[in-house]
């Protein structure tokens, strides 16, 4: 085996990890976002576990409980960055944009020795810092974006920031499709370009569902890789679940911001998941039965 | 008293104030010259960001080079910072406590703009937000000091700005102090607070109502939030006969607001009068002229003080100071606006 080969499959039990533990902490916990999960394993695998120059954290790190909001003058707590390891002018950095998609992130984070293993128990719990909705102190976040659409533009200033200090590390963007109905992400393709920020770099979980269902019965946003390339960006479209061709597309140099629209399958590698279209958002089981039925999905998802 | 009229406060002392803060960035939506910075522009041109028409995109920007260790100064109409991107002011900067600077321009009814440019709900808005810091300028020394005030605060700050013609009310030597009224008159009859551009037109009347035997303490308020000055506390407690209130915002949420609950957290039992807009949105026309119809001028300030008191002062309209009015079309602005 290469070690090309070596790298792609280390990425592909990531993502198998992934999909594993938030499944079996939606039956345990009688829900969760599971598509979410199944649409973007492999792309958060491929990011943590192959793109993203991070710098390491030496063993997985312990949540710490949730010691309170940020106020004037009080800036003592640490943002779920340091999950990222510290902050350097050659590392990378990785902005999440949809808060909903903690449990996987925290799942990616795990995966990749950052987080400990029973992190994921202080879940949604009182007084936990591993919250639902991640924000800006949950492990793996570095702002609060469960308003969506703000990331964009929180990074866009992040990396105004380090383009003014000549940093080599990028700013990443992970992103979910239904941002692209707010308008708030054209104002940032815009100025991003405007402000010739070509360090950075997002990459879009294009699942094509959303919280009332598929996107096109709510609100299109087709043709995304025109629309983007009209403000001005380089657009790579592939398959989400296409772990080398994420790979070769991260490490793309631009001249301009790259956008990856990473086309993705919402109950991939969960087949069962399918029963439930075109309502896929939140999987929330209907009885003891249909817990049983992903109880035995996930024996098999364990073999 | 007729003051010194200071051309354009802002424009020359922010480049100076800012020579060596090499933090200090501007980000401006198209309203630069508007907002006294276009100057700053041509000297700093590193510095200086437009982002355009795009206000929700540009508290993110803020956000993010906040969170690198710059300090941006965002400049446009007040308006523009807190209605449209009012979500991404909050999510992106209030609350992870930013260290960005919201420089408003034409508070309340100081434009002709109309509804769409005239700020009168801001301070009730943004009183509400936690981590914000709210100051109002009064005249062209508090244009100038804010900097440094502002500066100072370890989070947002939001800024009611004077551009244009401002007069110097307040010495230089006198400068802006966070959360500190300052004390205009003592008295004990009639405690009023005014704040922004209502400080000087209240004191066109004020002579002329201690002339007539009232005794008025006048604070005038320059920090809307914290409000939480011992001196507010000590003069509401004074008053015998009541407190006004004047500012060129709605009576809901603004100073007229912030004194009632200090009056009523402090058990101080006297009537209040709140001088502002009452409830109403204003329209297109000169300051002059919307200060008189929405009883925001010293006639109407008079006619509270009569209603404290329970006499008439008879004070005729040709004793006041003559109002000092600003021409729309005055050479210190860029356009009418």
């Amino acid at each position: 085996m290469g070690a090309n080969e070596a790298a792609i499959e280390a990425i592909e039990k990531i993502a198998r990890g992934i999909r594993q533990r938030v499944l079996a902490h939606s039956i345990a916990n009688n829900g969760g976002y599971m598509s979410q999960a199944c649409s973007s394993a492999e792309l958060l695998a491929t990011l943590y576990g192959g793109v993203l120059n991070f710098a390491p954290v030496h063993e997985p790190i312990d949540p710490p409980i949730f010691i309170g909001v940020p106020e004037i003058g009080v800036h003592t707590y640490k943002t779920g960055a340091q999950f990222h390891g510290e902050k350097g002018a050659q590392f990378d950095r990785l902005i999440s944009s949809p808060a909903h998609y903690a449990l996987v992130i925290y799942a990616a984070l795990i995966e990749t020795g950052r987080l400990r293993e029973d992190g994921l128990e202080h879940f949604n719990r009182d007084g936990s810092t591993v919250e639902m909705i991640g924000a800006e102190h949950s492990p793996g976040f570095e702002t609060t974006t469960g308003s969506l659409a703000q990331a964009l533009s929180q990074a866009g200033g992040i990396a105004l920031a380090r383009k003014i200090r000549n940093e080599a590390g990028r700013t990443w963007v992970f992103m979910s499709d239904g941002e692209f109905q707010e308008g708030q992400t054209y104002e940032a393709l815009q100025a991003a370009k405007f402000h010739g920020l070509n360090q950075l770099r997002v990459t879009v979980d294009v699942n094509m569902n959303q919280c009332d269902g598929p996107m096109d019965t709510v609100m299109r946003i087709e043709p995304l890789e025109d629309r983007i390339k009209a403000f001005g960006w380089d657009v790579s479209v592939l398959d989400g679940h296409d772990i080398p061709a994420i790979l070769a597309a991260a490490e793309k140099v631009t001249e301009n911001p790259h956008m990856l629209l990473c086309y993705t399958d919402p109950v991939r590698g969960l087949p069962i998941l399918a029963e439930r279209i075109p309502t896929l958002h939140y999987l929330r089981f209907t009885g003891a039965d249909e817990r049983a039925k992903y109880q035995k999905a996930y024996q098999e998802m364990s073999k | 008293m007729s003051y010194e009229i200071v051309a354009r406060p802002h424009q020359q002392n922010f480049i100076d104030w800012a020579k060596d803060k090499p933090e200090v960035l501007v980000l401006s939506a198209d309203l630069t010259n508007s907002c006294e910075v276009g100057k700053w522009r041509d000297t700093y041109p590193d510095r200086f960001f437009s982002m355009g028409m795009a206000e929700q995109n540009m508290m993110g920007f803020a956000a993010g080079l906040a969170r690198e260790g710059f300090e941006p100064w965002l400049h446009t109409f007040s308006v523009f910072l807190y209605r449209r991107p009012l979500d991404q002011l909050q999510m992106s900067i209030a609350y992870p406590s930013l260290k960005v600077r919201l420089v408003g321009f034409l508070p309340g009814i100081m434009t002709p703009g109309g509804v769409t440019h005239q700020a009168i709900e801001d301070i009730a808005i943004l009183r509400a937000i936690p981590n914000m810091t709210i100051l109002e300028i009064g005249d062209a020394t508090e244009a100038q000091s804010v900097l440094d005030v502002a500066h100072a605060v370890d989070g947002p700050v939001y800024i009611r700005m004077l551009r244009g013609e401002v007069s110097r009310i307040f010495l230089q030597d006198e400068p802006f102090i966070l959360n500190k009224a300052r004390i205009l008159s003592t008295g004990t009859d009639i405690t009023l607070l005014t704040s922004g551009i209502a400080t000087e037109e209240a004191l066109r009347a004020i002579p002329l109502i201690q002339a007539r035997g009232v005794s008025v303490a006048h604070l005038h308020i320059s920090t809307l939030k914290p409000f939480t000055d011992p001196t507010v506390v000590m003069a509401l407690k004074s008053a015998q006969r009541g407190v006004i209130t004047m500012e060129n915002h709605s009576i809901i949420g603004g100073l007229g607001s912030a004194v009632a609950e200090v009056m009523a957290e402090n058990g101080i039992g006297v009537p209040l009068q709140r001088i502002g807009l009452k409830d109403t949105y204003a329209h297109g026309a000169s300051q002059k002229f919307l200060m008189s119809e929405y009883e925001l001028d010293a006639a109407a300030l008079i006619k509270r003080v009569e209603v404290a008191i329970g006499k008439s002062l008879n004070i005729q309209g040709a004793e006041l100071q003559e109002q000092r009015s600003v021409s729309v079309h005055s050479s210190a602005k860029v356009e009418a606006l």
